[in-house]
C-alpha cells in the first residue's frame, strides 16, 4: 500500500490572496523556485485561487498538464481545504491527492516585516508539502450502515423533549429511565420562573405522550449497562430491574401499600415524607405501576414479610422476579442523565436541623401535590413558618468547600420561591441573602425586580457565617454588605439554594459512552461554540442538565437540538467515514497489543490466537496514537505515515545546508 | 556563549496538533502577531500521534530545538492523545542526554485553538531559549 511517489504529476498553485500572502511573500520567486522542484510538472500563482477563475485556472493546468496530484499554498487547511479537494475530486483525482500548504497564517502573517525569509519560509513549507503529497494514497471514505433507531438515556424534560421530537421525526426511540417513572426533578417542581406555570401543565402531558408514542418504547426503572459500537451501529444492553409486580395481573388498586409494613423515606418528596417498600413513586407516575424496592422490602431480609403477597387479589407479586437484560442495536444516542444537588454536607456552617431544607424540599412543600398540600409547613413540628430566609449560592460559586460554577437557576427559583411563599403565608416575612443576582433569561430580569420591588422579599447583598438552633428558631447570622451591618434573624426555617452537580455516576456512564465528563463530572460537548450538543464521538449527544446546569428553556432548547442533528443525521441512507485512519501491515504486526491498550475508541481488536492487530475502519477517528506506539511499526496511519514525517522533516533541517 | 551565537538562526521545527496548536497558529496569523520566523511547522493530527522517531530523526539532521503542541491536559480532540504525547515526551526526554543533547532542546506545551497569544509568546521564548544554547552539536559536528 506504500507509495513510491514516482507516479505523482504535481501542480502547485500559489495564492496571492490579493495582498495577505503577496505582501509578505514574493510569490513570483516561490513559482520560480518549485518549478524545478522534483515531482513538480506545474507551478502557476494567481490573486485569488478560491474564486471562480482562480478554480478554472486550476481544472484548465490538470487537464493541460495531466496533473494527478495538486498542491494548494495558501490560507490554513481548515478554510479551503475542502474546497480544493471537491474541485480535484470533480476533474477526476482523488481528493486525498491533495494538499494545503498553509503560506497564510502560518507564514506570511506572522512574518509581515521580513520578506525575504517569509519567502524562504513559504518555500520550505512548500517543498515539505509536495515531499510529503508524493507519498499520499488514494483513499476513498469507507461506507457504513445506518441503523435509524435512537436510545435516550434519562427520562426527564431533556430525554422526554428529545425522544417526542424524533419520534415524531419518523424514527423508533427507546428511552431508558432508572428511577421507576419518567418525568424527572421537573415533575417534583411546584411552578416555574417566570411565568409560574405548574409542571402539571408542562411535564405531564410529555409524560402522557411518551406513554402513549407509538415509536417510543418506555424501559422505566432500567439502567444501560453496556454500550458497544459506534456511530449508525451501537449496540446496548438495557438491565431492567425487577420490580417483583407482574404488570399483567396488577389492576393498581393500591392495597398493597396500605398493608405494607416498611416506610422509607420518599425520594419524590425528598425525605419529607414516607413511601412504603412496594410503591408507585407519585400520583402521575408513567409508567403507572408499582414496584418493590427490593432493598428495603421486608420479604427480602429475616423476616420474609410477605403482606403484599397476600392482600393482592389478582395474585401480581411475584418476589422471585429477576431482572432482565435487554439487548438493542441503533444508530444514535440522547445522554440526557440530568442533575443532582449537592449534598448538605459542603456547608458545616448550616447545622443539620430538620428545619434547614433544601430548594428541592421547598418545591414540595410549596406544591399542592406535596406531603403538606401546598401550604408551607416546616419539617420538624408541621408549624406555618413566619420567617424564612433563602440562603443562595450554597455550594456554588464556591471554589473553597463546594463548585467553582455558577448553578445558573437558583437566583430565579428562589425568587419564584419566595414569592409563592408569600401567596401561600401573605403575613410571612421572606429573607434573601444573595451574592449577586443573576438573572440573563427572557423576562427573568422584570421577574426578580418585580419579587423585590413588589413581593416585600427583602433581599440582602452578603453571605450568612452561620446558622444554629435557639429554641423554636433558627438563628441565622450574617452580613448586608451594602449597609455594612450584620444581620441576625431569628427563623423559623432556612431554605438552602445548593448547587446543581452531575448525578453520581456521570463518571461511569461516561466511561460506558466513551464520551468525555469534565472535571465536576458534566459530559463535555465537541466545542461549546459550535457543536454545543455534539459529544466528541459521533452519533452520541447531550440533551439537558447533563451537560452543565440550565433551566427549562434552555434545556429543551438542547434537547431539540440534539434531536435535530439526529434528523440531520437520519437524513442519509448511509454514512461515510474519513478514510486517514489506521491499518494494519500483517506483515509486520507481532500481535503484542500494545496499540489495542493506547486506543481510545475501542477501534482495535487484537486475534489472540493470529497474533494480529485488526482496525475497525468505521470506528477509528485517525488521530494516530497507535501507529506512534507500535514497537514493530505494523500500525500505519494512512497519509501520515513515518517516511512522509521524515520526507517534511528533512526538507526543513536541509533547508541551510 | 550568547555572544558566540548573536548571528545564529536556530532550525526549529514544530509538530501541531491539528485541533489546537495549529489553530492556535492559525490565530496568530489571522490576529498578525508576530514571532520569530525559524520554526517550521509541520500540522499533525493529535500531539499523541508523534513518534519520538520523528523528533530523533529531525534532531540527528540538525534541527536545533523541537518543539510540540497539543490541547489543554482534559481537552485534547482524540480523549487523551496529548496525556500520550506527554509520556513520549518524558520518555524521550531521559536519552536526550545520552546523545549530549540538552533536555531545552525538546518543548511540550499545550496551546489550545483559542490560544493565539500564548502561540506567539511561546514561539519566541523557543526561540531566544535555543539561541541562548546555540548550535545543536550535531549540526556543528557536521560541518567539518
Amino acid at each position: 500500500m506504500e507509495q513510491s511517489g514516482k507516479d505523482k504529476r504535481i501542480g502547485v498553485f500559489v495564492c496571492h490572496c490579493g495582498l495577505n500572502v503577496a505582501q509578505s511573500v514574493d510569490v513570483e520567486k516561490v513559482v520560480q523556485e518549485i518549478s524545478s522542484y522534483p515531482g513538480v510538472v506545474h507551478a502557476e500563482h494567481y490573486q485569488y485561487m478560491c474564486s471562480e477563475p482562480g478554480q478554472e485556472l486550476i481544472r484548465k493546468a490538470i487537464k493541460d498538464h495531466n496533473l494527478n496530484a495538486v498542491i494548494n499554498a495558501n490560507c490554513s487547511p481548515s478554510l479551503h481545504e475542502k474546497t480544493f479537494r471537491g474541485l480535484v475530486q470533480a476533474e477526476g483525482l482523488n481528493p486525498y491527492h491533495q494538499e494545503v500548504a498553509n503560506i497564510r497564517e502560518h507564514c506570511s502573517w506572522p512574518h509581515a516585516n521580513d520578506r525575504q525569509t517569509a519567502t524562504r519560509k513559504a518555500i520550505a513549507i512548500i517543498k515539505a508539502t509536495i515531499d510529503r503529497l508524493k507519498l499520499n494514497m488514494a483513499l476513498t471514505p469507507a461506507v457504513i450502515n445506518l441503523n435509524k433507531k435512537v436510545l435516550v438515556i434519562g427520562g426527564g424534560v431533556a430525554g422526554m423533549q428529545a425522544a417526542l421530537r424524533i419520534a415524531n421525526g419518523g424514527y423508533e426511540v427507546v428511552l431508558v429511565e432508572s428511577s421507576p417513572s419518567i418525568g424527572g426533578h421537573a415533575a417534583q417542581l411546584s411552578g416555574t420562573f417566570p411565568t409560574l406555570d405548574r409542571p402539571a401543565c408542562l411535564v405531564a402531558p410529555m409524560m402522557a405522550e411518551v406513554a402513549a408514542h407509538p415509536r417510543i418504547r418506555l424501559y422505566a426503572y432500567a439502567d444501560i449497562e453496556e454500550v458497544s459500537g459506534y456511530v449508525g451501529n451501537f449496540a446496548v444492553k438495557i438491565r431492567a430491574k425487577a420490580t417483583c409486580v407482574d404488570e399483567t395481573k396488577c389492576t393498581n388498586c393500591g392495597r398493597c401499600f396500605e398493608v405494607c409494613p416498611v416506610a422509607v423515606p420518599s425520594e419524590f418528596d425528598r425525605g419529607l415524607s414516607d413511601r412504603k417498600a412496594i410503591y408507585r413513586p407519585f400520583a402521575q407516575a408513567v409508567p403507572f405501576r408499582p414496584v418493590i424496592d427490593v432493598l428495603s422490602c421486608a420479604h427480602f431480609s429475616d423476616d420474609g414479610c410477605s403482606a403484599c403477597e397476600q392482600v393482592c387479589s389478582e395474585n401480581a407479586i411475584s418476589y422471585d422476579q429477576k431482572d432482565t437484560v435487554i439487548e438493542e442495536e441503533l444508530g444514535a444516542i440522547v445522554v440526557a442523565t440530568g442533575y443532582d444537588l449537592i449534598t448538605r454536607g459542603i456547608a458545616p456552617e448550616y447545622s443539620d436541623d430538620p428545619d434547614i431544607i433544601d430548594g428541592m424540599q421547598l418545591e414540595r412543600l410549596l406544591s399542592p401535590t406535596g406531603p403538606t398540600g401546598g401550604v408551607v409547613k416546616r419539617p420538624s413540628d408541621g408549624k406555618v413558618p413566619k420567617e424564612v430566609v433563602f440562603i443562595q449560592c450554597v455550594g456554588s460559586r464556591d471554589q473553597e468547600h463546594g463548585k467553582s460554577y455558577c448553578s445558573r437557576v437558583c437566583c430565579l427559583y428562589v425568587a419564584k420561591q419566595s414569592l409563592l411563599y408569600k401567596r401561600s403565608i401573605p403575613e410571612g416575612q421572606a429573607y434573601v441573602f444573595y451574592m449577586d443576582i443573576r438573572s440573563d433569561v427572557k423576562g427573568t430580569e422584570e421577574f426578580v425586580q418585580n419579587v423585590v420591588e413588589k413581593g416585600r422579599t427583602m433581599y440582602l447583598r452578603g453571605r450568612v457565617s452561620k446558622v444554629f438552633r435557639d429554641g423554636d428558631k433558627l438563628k441565622v447570622w450574617g452580613v448586608d454588605t451594602l449597609t455594612g451591618k450584620s444581620i441576625e434573624i431569628a427563623a423559623d426555617m432556612v431554605v438552602l439554594a445548593t448547587a446543581m452537580v452531575p448525578r453520581t455516576d456521570a463518571k461511569d456512564l461516561a466511561r460506558v459512552l466513551n464520551i468525555i465528563a469534565d472535571q465536576n463530572g458534566f459530559f463535555t460537548e465537541a466545542h461549546l461554540k459550535l457543536r454545543p450538543v455534539d459529544t466528541l464521538t459521533s452519533g452520541i449527544y447531550l440533551a439537558g442538565t447533563a451537560q452543565w446546569p440550565k433551566d427549562i428553556p434552555d434545556t429543551i432548547a438542547s434537547a431539540s437540538g440534539a434531536a435535530s442533528r439526529i434528523l440531520s443525521l437520519f437524513s442519509r441512507e448511509e454514512l461515510l467515514h474519513d478514510p486517514a485512519i489506521a491499518y494494519v501491515d500483517e506483515e509486520l504486526c507481532v500481535g503484542c497489543g500494545q496499540c489495542v491498550s493506547i486506543c481510545a475508541y475501542k477501534a482495535i481488536t487484537l486475534d489472540e490466537k493470529q497474533k494480529l492487530a485488526s482496525v475497525n475502519e468505521a470506528i477509528c477517528e485517525g488521530c494516530g496514537a497507535c501507529a506512534a506506539t507500535c514497537p514493530s511499526k505494523a500500525m500505519k496511519h494512512k497519509n501520515w505515515t513515518p517516511k512522509q514525517f521524515f520526507n517534511i522533516v528533512d526538507v526543513f533541517t536541509k533547508e541551510y545546508e | 556563549m550568547a555572544d558566540d551565537n548573536k548571528d545564529f538562526e536556530p532550525i526549529l521545527v514544530g509538530f501541531f496538533c491539528n485541533w489546537c496548536t495549529s489553530t492556535a497558529a492559525d490565530l496568530a496569523g489571522t490576529t498578525r502577531l508576530q514571532y520569530p520566523p525559524n520554526i517550521r511547522p509541520i500540522r499533525t493530527m493529535c500531539s499523541g500521534s508523534v513518534d519520538p522517531i520523528y523528533i530523533l530523526r529531525a534532531l540527528l539532521s540538525g534541527a536545533d530545538g523541537i518543539i510540540i503542541g497539543g490541547c489543554n491536559p482534559g481537552d485534547c480532540h482524540y480523549v487523551s492523545g496529548n496525556y500520550k504525547a506527554r509520556r513520549r515526551i518524558a520518555g524521550l526526554k531521559t536519552i536526550l542526554d545520552t546523545l549530549g543533547l540538552e533536555n531545552d532542546r525538546v518543548w511540550l506545551k499545550w496551546i489550545s485553538a483559542a490560544e493565539g497569544q500564548k502561540f506567539a509568546v511561546t514561539m519566541r521564548d523557543f526561540t531566544e531559549k535555543i539561541k541562548e544554547l546555540g548550535p545543536s552539536p550535531f549540526r556543528k559536528n557536521w560541518s567539518v
